[in-house]
């Protein structure tokens, strides 16, 4: 189970957790990681980097302590979308890397994908980025009017307010709230709260508190900024997940166990209607070579699994 | 150990005033909490207005560079527990200029770290079809330690050569530039000896050796120094006897 | 970019912290560099110390026993035990350093940093004994 793909690692932990097998500490739930049997020799000759980061960064030796673990958020397998190049449906606008989504990753985040996000289509971004750059286009005058009202607003509302919220704990609600709503586990009615904290939150946001005004490195104003746009992005989170009435990869609906491939091999595009409202339209997914199959482990799986001898009998399982 | 710690933290404002002040601030001290730790509750519950680098408070990213009781460190690699009753002095990276609190101007270390190409050179490019370059275990040993360096200037900050003459090339661009120099599919090693062997380059050295000390990485730039030192000796020393090469 | 926006450049004034003249006496790893540059100047008092020996030798018996009386009298005593102590200090510091900027390999490996401070070490030692040798004619 520790060598399980990591959506599933996670659901288990929940299992657990709904049992009330979990310890609770200041950083919430965990599961307890026991390597001690291992022996300090067996450790430092097979996993040393593991008692590296234990010991340096949290101050526990796994040859005497547990490790304490739990699932978190590691990777955003949307984001903004892009076409191969990088471009964005916006002119001019491109993205690259884990901020973009060109699609390689789908419902399920694959191993080292992040690698060919940079260096293939970061390459691939920045070219056609500086070819559009090079065409010498005139700007938009609707972007420049948006843009100085934009500068206005940095510079009088955001440097210049004085607020009640910390933005800490604006944060950290925002964070505990989507675990809640639309962690590993979803369901209609933990969307629907989800959403409504989400507005609660951004109402809240208005009254943010900014103590530094200073125009140098001001990282209190870069957090702000940061924060709202969180909270753009946890909105279009909830509300794609409350769309999409299935379950696949990371996104498991209790309300709706089952994939769904006839309604939704699709990747869900959310929009900002002109009242400030969320739209969901979907794109179908581009299929290649693999069509989509059942999901499924060791010696079930359609081509037997990594160690599959035909006739024979499998040694490893590595089902889940 | 107590559970509270304070931190003194250097201040400097530059539009309210010209020299650097400290603020003190009591922070939770649990047994797993790094400087980083402590700053981030300054800043996230005491006071918004404290100015700092992090980012990845693993130990890889090189942003969180600080001076920790006078030594230069990682403040996400730093434990709180270890300065325990405190006071922790909190304050920015040594022999670099400040521009606000904790936030020094790294632009030295980057235009000098382009000076010495740090990426693979190639005189001859080969075609794709030609397939990867090649290399051993045992030739990826010769450089993988230089490898390592993330940039984080924490060298720089313990060197008092920079800190005399802040025309030394520095101790992270060397080790940097002997990575390339020893990786067997870098062909770029005389191009960057241009730029090494000048008067602030290698030879600005006296091997304090401080460097390799506070290397949050195991790089030892000290050690890369003296090596290339003595390549760049026979180098010019080849050069002298045999101009027309060897 | 837009000509109507007047762009004036915000450039807060960096605090340059100033480095004190006695900045080697900070850090004890500072000071013992200091002091470890600074041996350098016995090992060559010694050396000229040396010269001014073989010059007494040259001269004949009665130069050397004036150089003899006048290396015994109580400043150059002092003066060559301060100077020995350096030397041993120069020694240790240049053996430690060493191997960091000497890579050996044997066949595919290594040599770790003690074989290499061991043989440094050994050399002194074999120098050392083969001097004696020389000078008790033994």
């Amino acid at each position: 189970m520790e060598l399980g793909p990591r959506d599933r690692l996670s659901q288990a932990f929940v299992k657990e957790l709904e049992k009330g097998r979990t310890v609770d500490t200041p950083y919430g739930h965990v599961v307890h990681l026991d390597l001690r049997h291992l022996g300090e020799k067996k450790i430092n000759a097979k996993i040393p980097f593991v008692r590296e980061l234990c010991m340096k960064y949290q101050n526990l030796d796994p040859v005497k302590d547990l490790i304490p673990v739990r699932p978190v958020v590691h990777y955003m397998m949307g984001g903004i979308h892009t076409d191969i190049n990088g471009a964005t449906p916006l002119p001019g606008l491109y993205a690259a890397g884990e901020a973009a989504c060109v699609s390689i990753n789908g419902a399920n985040r694959l191993g080292s994908n992040s690698l060919p996000e940079l260096l293939v289509f970061g390459a691939r971004a920045g070219r056609a980025a500086a070819e559009y750059a090079s065409r010498g286009l005139a700007i938009n005058p609707r972007i420049i009017a948006q843009k100085t009202d934009e500068h206005r607003r940095l510079e009088h509302e955001l440097l210049n307010k004085k607020g009640s919220e910390r933005i800490a704990t604006l944060r950290d609600e925002m964070q505990k709230s989507m675990e809640t709503s639309s962690g590993i586990y979803r369901s209609g009615a933990s969307l629907r709260n989800g959403m409504e904290e989400i507005r609660r939150l951004q109402e809240r946001y208005v009254d943010v508190a900014i103590e530094d005004h200073s125009k140098t490195f001001n990282t209190e104003r870069v957090s702000a900024l940061e924060l709202s746009c969180m909270l753009d992005v946890a909105e279009t989170i909830v509300t794609a997940a409350t769309r999409r009435e299935e379950s696949r990869g990371a996104h498991q609906r209790i309300d709706f166990p089952a994939r769904d491939d006839k309604r939704y091999l699709a990747h869900s595009l959310v929009y900002r209607n002109a009242d400030g409202s969320a739209r969901v339209e979907y794109l179908p997914v581009t299929i290649t070579r693999w069509p989509p199959a059942e999901r499924v482990y060791g010696e079930a799986a359609p081509h037997g699994g990594p160690n599959h001898i035909t006739g024979g009998t499998l040694s490893s399982g590595a089902g889940v | 150990m107590g559970d509270r710690i304070t931190l003194q933290v250097a201040r400097y404002r530059p539009e309210q005033e010209s020299e650097a002040t400290y603020d003190e601030f009591e922070v939770p001290c649990p047994k797993d909490w790094v400087v980083l730790d402590g700053l981030n509750h300054v800043k996230d519950r005491l006071d918004g207005t404290l100015a700092y680098r992090w980012s990845c408070r693993m130990g890889i990213c090189g942003s969180c560079g600080m001076t920790v009781n006078g030594e230069p460190k990682l403040t996400c690699a730093t434990f709180l527990s270890e300065y325990a009753p405190g006071p922790v002095r909190v304050e920015p990276l040594r022999n670099f200029p400040v521009i606000r609190d904790l936030i020094v101007d790294i632009g030295d270390f980057m235009r000098k770290l382009v000076r010495v190409k740090p990426w693979i050179v190639r005189q001859v490019e080969k075609p794709l079809s030609a397939g990867e370059y090649l290399q051993t275990p045992d030739e990826l040993e010769e450089y993988k330690q230089f490898s390592m360096c993330i940039n984080c200037m924490l060298c720089y900050a313990a060197c008092p050569i920079y800190g005399l003459d802040p025309k030394f090339i520095g101790p992270a661009v060397i080790a940097l530039a002997q990575r390339y120099n020893l990786d067997n599919r870098d062909q770029g090693a005389a191009a960057r000896m241009e730029v090494l062997s000048e008067h602030e380059g290698i030879w600005g050295c006296t091997f304090v050796g401080e460097c390799t000390k506070v290397c949050p990485k195991h790089v030892d730039p000290a050690g890369a120094i003296q090596r290339y030192k003595l390549s760049a000796a026979v180098d010019s020393m080849k050069s002298f006897f045999l101009p027309r090469g060897a | 970019m837009d000509q109507n926006h007047a762009y004036t450049a915000y450039h807060p004034r960096w605090l340059r912290p100033h480095v004190s003249t006695y900045w080697w006496l900070e850090k004890p790893a500072y000071l013992a560099f200091i002091l470890r540059e600074g041996s350098c100047m016995f090992v060559a008092w010694f050396t000229v110390y040396l010269l001014l020996l073989l010059r007494a030798i040259q001269q004949g018996q009665a130069a050397y026993e004036a150089f003899l009386a006048w290396s015994a009298g109580p400043v150059i005593v002092l003066v060559n035990i301060v100077s020995f102590a350096f030397l041993i200090f120069h020694a240790i510091t240049f053996f430690q350093a060493a191997p960091q900027a000497m890579v050996v390999h044997v066949g595919h490996r290594r040599l770790p940093a003690r074989v290499l401070l061991a043989a440094h070490y050994a050399a002194w030692a074999a120098a050392s004994i083969v001097v004696f040798w020389l000078l008790t004619g033994a």
